[in-house]
């Protein structure tokens, strides 16, 4: 038994060599250029694939495809389970390729005896590994990277205060994932479009959206994008490139789909970007989103933030995979596990993704894994569930921030003055902002009917003449702070 | 999708297949596979798909196998779709039309016989519209299309096969306008889809009874165009709505409100509105045409309430 199950592993040498063989790894030198390496011509034990691809499912699959769809042609990928010629007898076909048989009967076990890797570039105390691969950065990216996550901090230790004075309705914070939301940030262009969940506003602030915005939208007040419609922390901004938050879990995934395939169809060098958390992965809008993306060649980078909770599930009750990376694959879709507090090792990961999504017309899924230092919300209080020692470690001896900070001190572009500067001076323009946001009017009455539709309906027309009617005759029982 | 290259289809068998009331044949040989799209399984995504692309310049058109199998975009259709743009503040349009057939058809089984419009009605946002002759859903189609606002095209599946000599030139129909499609004095009957070819088969007993009825095919859904019916309210003074939508929660239900509220005083009888009944569509037919409302109903119903 033993032997022929040996047999049939030499023969099928294409399982072994897809094991060791990281197509798209930062391999041969060790501090490789900002240019993708991921256009390298295959390895040379691999190039006798396109030999032994079945020709006949090589021409079916072409019959399938008319002219416009035009993805480069990345057939290596399905050759990984296709014996070579010798076997051909060896194979049957069915719809969906020729696939070889056994006589040993062999179930795949629910897990591979190893957890997938985890890319890293910076040890602990934020200095680059020996050996390690990762896109090199500029002193002033490293310093905006930086000084955007220590203004990501603030605002949210800042903000959620603010929520407990009662200032502002609600508030969740993203403390403890400050290198996912900046490092992605950072690796991507201001074209690719943003869906985000609702832990990502480092993103938009990368981008460019002041502290005085963000403040108007907590507050709703007129000045909100949003023209005070949604809750804190639902932000958006078409300028920006990054979707409005809506609170439903993972609905953005296949509306990724959507905008990656209109960016497509305008054949722009952009690609959808959307982030997740674990729970997400659960909905069914997650497994449908990754097909679709994976069947119609859409520029999708998929960026889940494992962050270990979704509220008060733990993710031993969310999945029972290896985490969410491993399931990729299943889709059909190009995957990498990655240190999520490792603002580098996040940088490189989506700067490489990036371009195979853009060049080649895939999706990619990036799995981060990080920790949830925060509550889930002002209205969670997560030492319920969970030890405070555990939230303190991550919060102080695992911190993304602190960590980069140490790296990026090193290569002597930033020092304590830089710092003390910079936290003082964040802390004054927030709480200006604040302040000035408290104190403006609510948005008109009339915001509450626009926009419902493209012009205002003869329905909510009377709607509207009616409620100012009311409001009207009791003025006493109405706001005061918001416009008629 | 010539005029304009940016309004693409998407959905399970719409390309190469045609759709499967091959409404879609043709397209995907003339526009490509990228703008007639043929999806996997999954109505909650290629919903939200073609919401994704709307908010990025697109102008979908996505379709249902069969209105009912939307009841699994409903997530999509009432958080997204008709709510996007009203909590982004404006910032981000979502032109999308969502269409497909339903309705009771010729023993398709009861989750294949919904009538979806009652459950979408609510929705703020979308706008709801019914085509009823190739006529108006050629009109109504273009105008959907063309609008900004998110609309839900409502086929029925008995009507594909309905054969009208229509204007070859370009035209577009108002997106909430109702049609009439017999004027007359005596009683206002409201309808809309498959439903108006019952009405307009009882209308011919009834004008050989005597009676002159006046028909109106409501199109529009959501909002009802409450000129032409309150026009004929007010001429009329008697009231009759034939829906195909169940009793409760229907169409015909927010309609009987709508009148009542706005043109009581014009009103010479209660409002009496034929739906069908709170029963799941049964399979054997002649129980399944029982469920719908037949022209023998329509014309009792219409002596009783002239008398």
């Amino acid at each position: 038994m033993a032997s022929s199950s040996w047999l049939l592993m030499r023969r099928s040498r294409a399982l072994i060599h897809h094991k060791n063989f990281s197509f798209y790894s930062l391999f041969s030198s060790s501090s490789c250029s900002s240019s993708s390496p991921l256009l390298k011509k295959p390895h040379a034990q691999s190039a006798g694939y396109s030999n032994n691809y079945s020709s006949a499912h090589h021409h079916f699959r072409f019959l399938r495809r008319f002219e416009s769809t035009k993805a480069e042609a990345a057939q290596l990928e399905l050759q990984h389970y296709v014996t070579d010629d010798d076997d051909n007898n060896r194979a049957i076909d069915f719809p969906g390729g020729k696939v070889a048989f056994t006589s040993e009967m062999r179930f795949i076990s629910e897990a591979s005896q190893k957890r997938v890797p985890c890319y890293r570039v910076l040890d602990d105390n934020g200095m680059a590994m020996k050996y390690s691969n990762y896109v090199q950065i500029s002193k002033e990216m490293a310093v905006k990277m930086y000084s955007d996550m220590v203004t990501l901090q603030t605002m949210d230790s800042i903000f959620y205060e603010v929520q407990r004075q009662g200032r502002i309705s609600f508030y969740l914070t993203s403390i403890g994932e400050e290198a996912v939301n900046i490092g992605s940030a950072a690796a991507l262009s201001s074209d690719d479009i943003i869906l985000p969940q609702y832990r990502e506003p480092g993103v938009l602030l990368w981008r460019g959206f002041t502290l005085q915005q963000f403040v108007d939208q907590l507050f709703g007040n007129k000045s909100d994008l949003g023209k005070g419609r949604q809750m804190p922390i639902h932000y958006g901004s078409n300028k920006h490139n990054y979707f409005t938050v809506s609170s439903p879990i993972a609905t953005q995934l296949p509306q990724a789909v959507g905008a990656a395939y209109s960016l497509k169809m305008d054949g722009k060098s952009a690609c959808a970007v959307t982030y997740f958390g674990d729970g997400s992965t659960s909905e069914g809008d997650f497994h449908a989103g990754l097909n679709f993306a994976a069947v119609m060649d859409a520029p999708v980078i998929f960026i889940c933030r494992n962050n270990g909770w979704a509220i008060s599930t733990p993710v031993e009750e969310q999945f029972r995979s290896d985490g969410v990376v491993v399931k990729g694959q299943a889709y059909g879709i190009w995957s990498i596990r990655v240190d999520g507090n490792d603002a580098l090792a996040v940088y490189s990961a989506v700067h490489t993704a990036r371009e195979i999504a853009i060049k080649e017309k895939r999706p990619v899924l990036i799995e981060a894994l990080t920790y949830r230092v925060g509550h889930h919300s002002t209205s969670d209080d997560s030492t319920k569930y969970r030890p405070i020692d555990e939230i303190e470690y991550w919060k102080m001896e695992r911190n993304p921030v602190n960590r980069f900070k140490r790296w990026v001190e090193r290569n002597g572009w930033w020092n304590d003055s830089n710092e003390s500067e910079l936290r003082s001076s964040l802390r004054k323009q927030l709480m200006q902002a604040i302040q000035v946001a408290e104190k403006a009017q609510k948005p008109p009455l009339e915001d509450m009917f626009n926009d419902v539709y493209d012009r205002l309906p003869s329905n909510l027309e009377e709607q509207e003449r009616v409620l100012r009617e009311i409001v009207k005759k009791h003025p006493e029982d109405y706001p005061s702070d918001v416009p008629l | 999708m010539e005029r304009d290259p940016r309004v693409c289809v998407m959905g399970e068998d719409v390309g190469h297949y045609g759709g499967s009331y091959k409404v879609t044949k043709g397209l995907a040989e003339k526009y490509g596979d990228l703008r007639v799209l043929d999806t996997p399984i999954a109505e909650n995504s290629f919903t939200g798909m073609g919401i994704g692309a709307a908010m990025t310049g697109l102008r979908p058109i996505v379709e249902g196998m069969n209105m009912g199998f939307l009841l699994l975009a409903f997530n999509q259709i009432s958080n997204n779709c008709g709510m996007l743009h009203y909590t982004s503040g404006g910032q981000f349009t979502i032109p999308i039309v969502i269409r497909g057939p339903g309705g009771v058809g010729r023993q398709l089984g009861a989750e294949h016989s919904q009538r979806l419009e009652s459950y979408f009605q609510s929705i703020p946002g979308i706008q709801m519209v019914a085509c009823s002759t190739p006529y108006n859903a050629k009109g109504l189609m273009k105008a959907a299309i063309r609008s900004e606002n998110p609309v839900i095209l409502f086929e029925h599946v008995l009507l594909y096969n309905l054969k009208e000599r229509i204007p070859d030139e370009e035209y577009v129909l108002s997106l909430e306008e109702a049609e009439m499609v017999r004027p007359g004095e005596h009683v206002t009957i409201l309808t809309y889809s498959r439903m108006r070819y019952h009405v307009m088969q009882a209308a011919k007993t009834l004008v050989n009874k005597g009676y002159d009825p006046e028909v109106i095919d409501i199109r529009s859904l959501k909002p009802f165009d409450l000129y032409t019916i309150g026009c004929s309210v007010k001429k009329t003074h008697r009231v009759l709505i034939v829906e195909e939508c169940m009793r409760t929660g229907g169409i015909g239900a927010s309609l009987t409100a709508a009148i009542t509220e706005n043109f009581h005083d014009y009103l010479d009888a209660p409002i009496v509105c034929l739906s069908s009944q709170d029963v799941p569509t049964p399979y054997a037919g002649t129980l399944e045409e029982w469920t719908v409302v037949q022209p023998a109903q329509i014309v009792t119903a219409v002596e009783q309430l002239c008398q």
